[in-house]
């Protein structure tokens, strides 16, 4: 089946004087996914956001949002979207409650809805004890979460965060999981994550773009993009420190054995051995081989390059 | 036109305003000031006035300037009823004029460049509030309340002064025709030339006080009428007010058809 795509650019292209903010960016966001947009600061996270709602114009290339131009008919796109921005650009001198409210009423949100849905989302939000005061007396973390409640007060189908849980403390962080969570499973949802959390980007997003100098330098799932990177698997191996030197000769004369390094503290009686085994098919064989050659094997452990790795290649290969 | 998005603005801006002391308590006391405590004082001690040692040089220049029929029509009058009247009807009529002027710079000020320094600019841009149903918003914001507390005060004004001035006078003679011209005609373009002037400056500055202290120059027209009038260089009457009224509108209508070129989100977030 096609899949629905709520999101496509073609050669989208944004500068500011000499600096292009967002460099020939193609991508295409399908229906129902988390996908994160991962970078520095400066890599062209929000600028793309901006760009996707509207709220710039586009130098070069397009842009398709639920179908709509966003240049063009930016007003019809911002009625579906909802954006989480970095500061949680609260008014302070309002209460919560007045926040949702208010801001219903820019989404032309029905007057009669616009009451339950606050109290239903301050209740979700557990901030509900609270809802009767002036927001600038509340902590970080409150002011993130009803930033957030008011994201969701119009009942966006494509929710864009950007940096969700920035400063937040864990517990409250993962509350923002949770709700993120929420959100793309019910299948009425598609969330864009921009992050620099690459942990956060490998626990919720299902496809990710790596964006570098304006430019996404890589496109797809963490699994797909390890894949490109490195055509083999990182190895991870606890050996016994007296019998380690053998071992480690057969390892390194082993045809499908690269990069091994090897760690051992002083006082240990084990060490790790680190490589990269071209194939995975060698891996028995490898293992077979150190046991041959005496080695005592504690731990044997390929590792899934993580999100992280991924990133800091990426970016390695981008910015030398 | 989304008036509900425009209502919801105007709303927000204004209950920061109200919740904000710093902004809300000059915006009190001035008027306060000006149209109770001053020209109460004023009408009450005019023919004290009159009567201190050089008044009549003065009252006489202010005198010159004025048409024959208003000279011949306070040959009839006692020295006193013709200071509060010329103190009264006239001195205070430029001052009037900065109750709008002050009030609508401050609240765009704060709507304006304040929002830009509380950083709440960028939820509002999301939003899908057009661009001139921001500016429709924000120019309401500042521009209705102007007109509110102008008119509280011209009322204010006139009960104070009626009273205070009623053992000279022995009658209401506030207010004439001109305050009317000046209340109706001339006071709203000159609430409007507060706020659009500070649409300009805000444009350029990050804070509500820099904003407010760039854009306090816009009171120099009306400095201009008041010294114009004391030094007898000029008559402020309806034909004059209506000049002036004209001349106001001219300029708010320019800045306001430049601030809609210029007020764009892409501007504004490019700026954030």
């Amino acid at each position: 089946m096609t899949p629905h795509l709520i999101i496509t650019t073609d050669n989208l292209t944004r500068r500011f004087g000499e600096t292009v903010a967002v460099d020939g960016l193609t991508l295409a966001i399908e229906a129902g996914e988390v996908f994160g947009i991962l970078g520095h600061n400066g890599a062209g996270k929000t600028t793309t956001v901006r760009l996707l709602n509207g709220v710039l114009g586009v130098d070069a290339g397009s842009a398709r949002v639920f179908g709509l131009d966003p240049t063009r008919e930016g007003v019809a796109v911002r009625r579906r979207t909802g954006v989480l921005t970095e500061t949680p650009a609260l008014d302070e001198k309002l209460t919560a409650h007045e926040n949702l409210h208010i801001y219903a009423q820019f989404y032309d949100v029905p007057a009669a809805e616009i009451a339950p849905r606050a109290r239903q989302l301050l209740r979700d939000f557990e901030l509900d004890e609270r809802a009767a005061e002036p927001v600038g007396g509340y902590s970080k973390g409150m002011k993130q979460r009803l930033a957030l409640a008011r994201t969701l007060i119009h009942q966006p189908e494509l929710i864009f965060l950007d940096e969700p849980t920035g400063g937040l403390d864990p517990v409250a962080t993962r509350r923002v999981h949770d709700l993120i969570r929420r959100l793309s499973h019910d299948g009425q949802h598609t969330v864009v994550l921009c992050t620099h959390n690459l942990a956060e980007a490998q626990k919720l997003c299902s496809r990710v773009a790596v964006m570098e100098q304006g430019r996404a330098v890589a496109l797809g799932t963490p699994a797909e993009l390890a894949r490109s990177l490195w055509k083999g698997v990182r190895l991870e191996i606890e050996l016994e420190a007296a019998t380690a030197a053998t071992a480690l000769d057969a390892l390194k004369r082993h045809a499908q054995a690269r990069q091994v390094t090897w760690d051992a503290p002083a006082d240990e009686p084990t060490g790790r051995a680190s490589l990269w085994v071209s194939e995975p098919a060698a891996l028995p064989d490898l293992l077979a081989a150190l046991v041959h050659a005496g080695g005592r094997v504690y731990r044997f452990a390929p590792q899934e390059p993580t999100l992280e790795d991924v990133y800091f290649a990426l970016h390695e290969e981008v910015v030398p | 036109m989304n008036w509900r998005a425009i209502q919801a603005l105007a709303r927000r801006d204004l209950l920061v305003v109200l919740r904000s002391k710093g902004i809300l308590i000059p915006m009190i006391v001035l008027p306060v000031i000006m149209m109770v405590l001053l020209p109460g004082g004023i009408a009450l001690f005019a023919p004290a006035i009159a009567d201190a040692p050089g008044a009549d040089a003065d009252f006489e220049m202010m005198l010159q300037a004025m048409p024959p029929e208003q000279q011949a029509r306070y040959a009839a009058m006692s020295l006193d009823q013709v200071m509060v009247e010329l103190l009264v009807l006239h001195f205070f009529a430029p001052m009037f004029l900065i109750i709008p002027l002050m009030v609508a710079s401050t609240i765009a000020a704060n709507s304006f460049a304040g929002e830009k320094e509380r950083k709440t600019l960028e939820a509002l841009i999301y939003t899908p509030t057009t661009d001139t149903e921001l500016l429709v918003g924000k120019l309401l914001t500042a521009w209705i309340p102007a007109l509110a507390v102008t008119l509280v005060s011209f009322v204010l004004y006139g009960v104070v002064v009626n009273a205070a001035a009623w053992p000279t006078m022995g009658r209401v003679f506030f207010p004439n025709l001109m305050w009317m011209v000046l209340v109706i005609w001339v006071a709203p373009p000159a609430a409007g030339l507060g706020l659009s002037a500070m649409i300009l400056v805000s444009a350029k500055t990050n804070s509500f006080q820099e904003a407010y202290q760039i854009g306090s120059v816009v009171v120099l027209p009306v400095v201009l009428l008041l010294l114009g009038q004391v030094s007898g260089v000029m008559y402020l009457s309806i034909g004059v007010l209506v000049i002036v009224g004209l001349v106001f509108w001219l300029i708010d209508a320019a800045i306001l058809w430049y601030s809609a070129r210029i007020f764009h989100r892409d501007e504004m977030i490019a700026r954030l």
